[in-house]
């Protein structure tokens, strides 16, 4: 693999670095057909962010005869390479990733002013490619604005604030706080921002619904979309199906696929209340997976519940309740074997997802599981 | 004003009095070697020279020549004493180390001679403070006998360049390596840390390069934690000339240009950490 980048785009290629490090621990690099795809994941499993950046975004994109090279490394240990951004505009010229063979090392060449010349051997690991299947299309509702506006909006809530919840109607957007049920309400300040339709590029919404989802990763967006002065996309469907925040435009791609909070709070009524209709997709064609082995996350395309949908819970599930999330991709391996179990991963349960393989998934569909199954439910129900 | 009465009567039996309209250009040279918190005062007729060694393989001078001092004064050859640097710095600042312009503190320095403390006179918007400072028992400096006949290779730099390199250097790295030679890479300062290696190479021919004069190839290894203070001396200087001799030996001079537009120096000697094999 060999990439240039030029001018204005190594700090747009640092920026989504940084956006990535709000995300998870590591960083998923994969020469696709379609460009290079940058890719984390956090430790719940809840979070999922991908970058692709397409051939044309470089001045030199060759990728790999070889097709299979991908690789994951501590992206703590990319950041440092684009560590100062202001020193990045002030003095890069050219930024070439390479992936040496010979060496196993990724070697990320900054060229600068002056002539200097900075070399990055970083080492790295083998993975398998990581992939969230999520269809923006299928969502009922989708919001486009300036970044400008969301930065203003998110402004108001505290850094501290972990969980925000969105609710939309037809012609408004209420964004608040989201406050945890078993906090004291007479001491929890609650901040609503309401936003008319209009003040919206974009304002699609078929059905009115409200979903609670992570601030940090939207933040984390926001501050790439800003830098680069694009606007941002939101996707959502009904509470617990995943948020897809989107930046696009000719030559990249972002989208953040985060996990929903689960509309019913109470473990008693949870499983009534909260079925959801989890499947595995078919295909992944429709969003850039060209790997048949991809590790899948935050699996699931939901539907309504309707009333046919009796809540049904399979037998194996709760045995992989309490898996344990894992960055190893052995045991990620291992699962491949076990029924496919298809959780709604939501960090605010501290649930986890197994993960599972394109192999299973195409041989046993409608799988139906629980939506929220989650190791809190467990030791309540036990 | 019973205390300039009293300064007057007393300057008589001082061996060392220097006076500074602003105390700052004192300070901040003085930061750029704190490293440890014992330092060795040496005065002379020249000026005031400051050393702070490091686990006997790191010394950092400064030198603040007779002409940064608007007084000064010495009545021997050479007056020596050794005092807590950390102390010395915050008496310096006891005024709160303002940066507006136009406010500066000044500085009386003296000192009565083997076993007597250093006193220093501050003032600032007429408020005076009288600090005494014990000095300990000036211990010999080591003699790194770095000579410049010995150096085989030699470049001066700006400044801004390696502060970028160095506010980047991975500190998971136990040491930083510099390679000089007269062919590629010229001027490489590399790291061997947790998440990989990297290298940042100075070509000859760089704006940033102000004298490059390599004579043979050189790599030598330096320890990271010894050499990460230098570079408060780097940030302080406007130019830093690297040099190393036969046996490894590593100096950097800065080139520090105070408030007032006067220059002053500072030296880091550093040991090679070990013997690399040369490529």
């Amino acid at each position: 693999m060999d990439c240039v980048a030029t001018g204005g785009n190594v700090k747009v290629l640092a920026k989504a670095i940084h956006s990535l490090s709000r995300i998870g621990d590591e960083l998923y690099l994969e020469p696709v057909e379609d460009g290079l795809a940058l890719r984390s994941v956090n430790s719940s499993r809840s979070a999922f962010a991908c970058f692709l950046l397409s051939p044309l975004f470089f001045q030199r994109y060759q990728t790999p005869s070889d097709q299979s090279f991908r690789c994951k490394m501590p992206i703590k240990s990319v950041q440092s390479v684009f560590k100062s951004l202001s020193s990045l505009e002030r003095s890069v010229e050219k930024c070439r990733i390479q992936f040496n063979n010979e060496k196993s090392r990724l070697t990320i060449t900054l060229h600068c002013k002056h002539g200097l010349l900075k070399t990055h051997n970083l080492s790295f690991q083998d993975c398998e490619s990581l992939q969230a299947v999520f269809d923006k299309d299928s969502c009922a509702n989708m919001l486009q604005a300036q970044s400008r506006l969301m930065v203003d909006t998110v402004l108001h809530f505290p850094p501290s604030l972990e969980e925000v919840n969105l609710s939309v109607s037809n012609d408004r957007v209420w964004l608040r706080n989201h406050i945890e049920e078993d906090a004291d309400s007479s001491r929890a300040m609650m901040t609503e921002l309401c936003l008319s339709s209009e003040e919206f590029d974009q304002f699609a919404v078929n059905t009115q619904t409200s979903i609670t989802f992570c601030l940090k990763e939207l933040r984390g967006l926001l501050v790439f979309a800003e830098s680069s002065g694009l606007p941002i996309s939101i996707y959502f469907d009904e509470p617990g199906s995943p948020v897809i925040l989107s930046v696009t435009d000719s030559v990249l791609e972002a989208n953040f696929v985060l996990a929903t909070l689960s509309e019913d709070l109470h473990p008693k009524n949870h499983v009534n209340a909260n079925t959801k209709h989890l499947q595995a997709e078919q295909t992944t064609d429709d969003f850039m997976c060209d790997d048949m082995d991809s590790v899948l996350i935050a699996m699931e395309t939901s539907e309504l519940p309707g009333p046919s949908h009796v809540p049904s819970s399979p037998p194996h599930n709760t045995n992989n309740r309490k898996h344990p999330a894992s960055e190893d991709e052995e045991e990620e391996e291992a699962l491949v074997e076990r029924p496919p179990n298809k959780k709604f991963c939501s960090l605010f349960f501290g649930s986890v997802l197994p993960a599972s393989s394109q192999l299973t998934n195409r041989t046993i569909q409608n799988q139906e599981v629980l939506a929220s199954d989650s190791d809190n439910e467990d030791q309540t129900e036990s | 004003m019973p205390l300039s009465t009293e300064s007057q009567t007393d300057n008589d039996q001082y061996i060392l009095i220097a006076s500074l309209d602003n105390a700052r250009n004192l300070s901040n040279i003085l930061k750029a070697i704190s490293l440890r918190d014992h330092a060795i005062f040496n005065a002379t007729q020249n000026g005031l020279k400051v050393t702070v060694e490091d686990s006997k393989c790191l010394q950092a001078n400064a030198f603040i020549q007779t002409d940064i001092f608007q007084e000064y004064t010495i009545k021997e050859d050479a007056v020596g004493f050794q005092v807590n640097l950390t102390v010395l710095l915050d008496c310096l600042n006891i005024f709160g180390g303002s940066t507006v312009p136009g406010v500066c503190t000044a500085l009386k320095m003296c000192y009565n001679g083997y076993g007597h403390p250093l006193t220093l006179f501050l003032e600032e918007g007429g408020v005076v403070t009288v600090c005494k400072i014990n000095t300990e028992e000036p211990e010999e400096p080591i003699d790194f006998d770095f000579c410049s006949t010995n150096v085989t290779n030699k470049v001066i730099l700006q400044s801004d360049s390696l502060k970028e390199a160095f506010s980047e250097l991975d500190m998971t790295s136990e040491v930083l390596q510099i390679t000089m030679s007269p062919s590629h890479p010229y001027f490489r300062l590399s790291t061997f840390g947790n998440s990989g290696n990297a290298h940042y190479d100075y070509p000859k021919d760089s704006d940033m390069m102000e004298l490059f004069q390599c004579t043979k190839t050189q790599t030598n290894r330096y320890k990271m934690s010894l050499l990460k203070p230098s570079t408060k001396a780097l940030g302080l200087s406007c130019k830093v000339s690297v040099r190393t001799d036969v046996r490894g030996f590593l100096s950097l001079q800065y080139l520090v240009r105070n408030d007032d537009g006067q220059i002053c120096f500072v030296e880091y000697y550093c040991c090679p950490d070990e013997e690399v094999e040369e490529e």
